[in-house]
């Protein structure tokens, strides 16, 4: 079994568009000490922010940010504050305050840059969700966290654990304004079956970064969704490993930036087991001057990874001028003995195709546009199987369609 | 009655190389209760004139008129041409990921009737009108032609033109990679469609639809018959005349038409 596909079709579109194309493959990488990330394109993460220099802009993990925009999310001292959070936690799941000792002993991938290794510096402590192990969650659990004003830096770390063979929905919403810097740990136990929805619906003056790291047990399954649709400036890092064989990854996207937007969705899933599965899906939409989204989907296949299969795609929709999406699919891969690998990334504007196929059927064009995004996210949105969410989401787009698509040539 | 009337139409298709004119001055008028089936060679222009008729915008009119009733379809924009009455059947419908056929269909359905249909007979209709061309009732819940076999596509077009049941219809070679059990299932239903009718005042029946059958074989006109058949040919008709042309074509083929062609480009190339 040693087929190898890769898939390599990245784009960058925009002015003076830079997105550097990916697919890069380093079997040189082969001897590097198994426990501890060999990406070259990922520093070793550390709890110690010694080891996380201040970015000055350059370097390949922040060269996309605008960094003034970031406020001091690198720099912040510890401030105390924090979103204000609405919990819904069906029993018999627990929500605790505990230390950073406490939760870094809980596990999970350590800080991979300054704003997460800042978050749980300042963090005063973490917060911690136990889904105890074998229950099955009749209901979601949901965080609604919401910020009250930008002028404070809100630190948090957050340790999501499902235990063993446990079944669980979980949603965290965003809303409000806020400067907000989070390390989100979520470690899902043997044989679990996790939902994870995680969307920024934030204000128009919000800046969120962070990262949100995955740990996938041994044949367990998760599926993450990630929304951002509010907010100046959301930075993402999303991570993944397995702590065993078997384990399953399921990561969608879904992305709407508008005029003067900056959503940055930085993925790493790290074949670290053998037999494991990634399967990433992200989306956007993107309108109006100055709207510009990032999407980095990184995968390593350790040499230790045979037999997975992984594949990774980006789409992006360019609904207006003056929108820019960069996105840099990448491969590393140090074993030939897998089951498939592969990626893919488009980035363009409506098919006149299907908008004439659409019109010629009576269609107007603001009607056949709204179709068409329409479609191009519900691809993502059925497969949440959260129905509150997906509702949530349906009108989102609506909302966010309303803007430019529904305009009749306004798009033109 | 109702006419579809083209007159001296002269398009230019737009390639990255400049424009290029395909069509040459056609003239063709269709009534309702008619069907006009127009064969010919690949790339005579057969597809060109379907498509610049619904409005694609990759085709540029550069002369002539095309009017429905007497209305100026030209300066109608896509949507508006289909609201007038005017469908086209592709030959190479296209995919709208994440769109289910059932909103497609009551999209256009509201979009042509300018309200809703009454959802308890719409939703009876579509499963008729599915039923009618063998689809199946879960075929309702798939994304618009994603993942279509040929077959599926032409049929899903069909079913569309039985709902949104327009006034004149183009098929652009609605026979191409079709089996034999899917030629007849689509040839009953543009034959259904072309059956609809009305009396007039001595009460002698009167076609209301009419058909613009685009085609390159002749097997399909075993299924559909045509009053007239017009022979196109370098972006022009050639030769028109009723069903047995299309007979005489089945037999002798299009080469007659292109060596009579070239050699009339050669004498005008000649006389100039």
């Amino acid at each position: 079994m040693s087929t190898l596909s890769v898939d390599t079709r990245p784009s960058s579109t925009g002015p003076a568009s830079t997105g550097r194309n990916g697919a890069a493959s380093a079997p040189n990488v082969a001897g590097a000490v198994e426990t501890t990330t060999a990406s070259h394109l990922h520093p070793k993460p550390s709890y110690d922010l010694a080891d996380h220099a201040e970015p000055k802009g350059r370097e390949e993990v922040w060269r996309f940010t605008p960094l003034k925009r970031l406020r001091r999310l690198f720099r912040a001292e510890a401030t105390g504050a924090e979103l204000t959070w609405n919990s819904q936690v069906p029993a018999p799941v627990t929500i605790t305050k505990i230390s950073t000792e406490q939760a870094r002993a809980l596990g999970g991938a350590a800080p991979a840059d300054r704003v997460a290794a800042l978050a749980v510096a300042h963090s005063g402590g973490a917060v911690h969700v136990d889904v105890p192990a074998g229950v099955e969650l009749g209901e979601p659990v949901v965080l609604d966290l919401t910020g009250a004003s930008v002028d404070e830096v809100v630190h948090a770390h957050v340790v999501f654990t499902v235990g063993a063979n446990a079944r669980a929905t979980i949603a965290v919403k965003h809303n409000g304004s806020a400067t907000y810097a989070a390390h989100t740990n979520v470690i899902v136990g043997d044989g679990a079956e996790l939902n994870f929805v995680s969307i920024a619906d934030w204000a128009d003056d919000a800046v969120h970064a962070g990262q949100t790291s995955f740990s996938v047990g041994r044949d367990a399954s998760v599926r993450t969704v990630t929304v951002s649709l509010g907010g100046d400036l959301v930075r993402l890092a999303e991570t993944a490993d397995y702590t065993g064989p078997g384990g399953s990854l399921e990561q969608f996207g879904l992305y709407f930036a508008d005029a003067g937007q900056h959503l940055e969705h930085r993925l790493f899933v790290d074949h670290n087991q053998p037999r494991t599965t990634s399967n990433v899906d992200y989306r956007g939409a993107l309108q109006g001057e100055g709207a510009h989204a990032v999407w980095i989907g990184d995968v390593l296949i350790r040499k230790v990874a045979e037999g997975i299969e992984t594949y990774e795609s980006n789409k992006n929709l360019l609904l207006t001028d003056g929108a820019r999406a960069d996105s840099v699919p990448n491969l590393e891969i140090e074993t030939g003995e897998i089951a498939g690998a592969g990626h893919a990334s488009t980035t363009g504007r409506f098919d006149d195709e299907q908008l004439f196929y659409l019109r010629s059927r009576g269609i107007d064009e603001a009607e056949a546009r709204r179709l068409v995004v329409h479609g191009f996210f519900a691809d993502i949105i059925r497969r949440i199987g959260v129905p509150m969410v997906e509702e949530r989401l349906y009108e989102a787009v609506e909302s966010e369609l309303a803007q430019h698509v529904g305009t009749p040539g306004v798009t033109r | 009655m109702a006419t579809l009337k083209i007159n001296d139409l002269h398009v230019s298709v737009i390639t990255e190389d400049g424009d290029k004119e395909i069509l040459k001055g056609v003239d063709l008028t269709v009534d309702s209760g008619q069907v006009h089936a127009i064969m010919g060679p690949n790339g005579s222009g057969k597809s060109t004139l379907a498509y610049s008729i619904a409005g694609h915008p990759k085709y540029k009119i550069t002369s002539g008129t095309v009017t429905l009733d007497g209305e100026d379809l030209l300066s109608m924009s896509v949507d508006e041409r289909a609201r007038a009455g005017l469908f086209l059947a592709m030959q190479y419908p296209v995919e709208v990921p994440g769109v289910s056929v059932a909103n497609f269909l009551r999209t256009a359905k509201t979009a042509i009737d300018g309200e809703s249909p009454k959802l308890r007979t719409w939703v009876k209709d579509v499963n008729t009108a599915m039923e009618k061309v063998n689809l199946d009732a879960a075929f309702a819940q798939r994304s618009v032609n994603e993942g279509f076999s040929g077959g599926e596509k032409k049929r899903h077009e069909i079913v569309q033109l039985e709902l949104l049941n327009p006034r004149f219809a183009i098929l652009d070679e609605t026979d191409s990679g079709l089996d034999i059990d899917a030629l007849r299932i689509v040839s009953e239903g543009v034959n259904r469609f072309s059956a609809q009718g009305d009396r007039d005042a001595e009460g002698g029946p009167v076609g209301t639809k009419g058909v613009l059958l685009i085609t390159h074989y002749t097997r399909i006109l075993r299924y559909i018959k045509p009053d007239q058949v017009h022979v196109f040919v370098n972006g022009r008709i050639a030769e028109q005349g009723g069903p047995e042309l299309a007979d005489r074509l089945e037999a002798e083929g299009y080469d007659r038409y292109l060596s009579a062609d070239k050699e009339a480009a050669a004498a005008q190339a000649a006389s100039v």
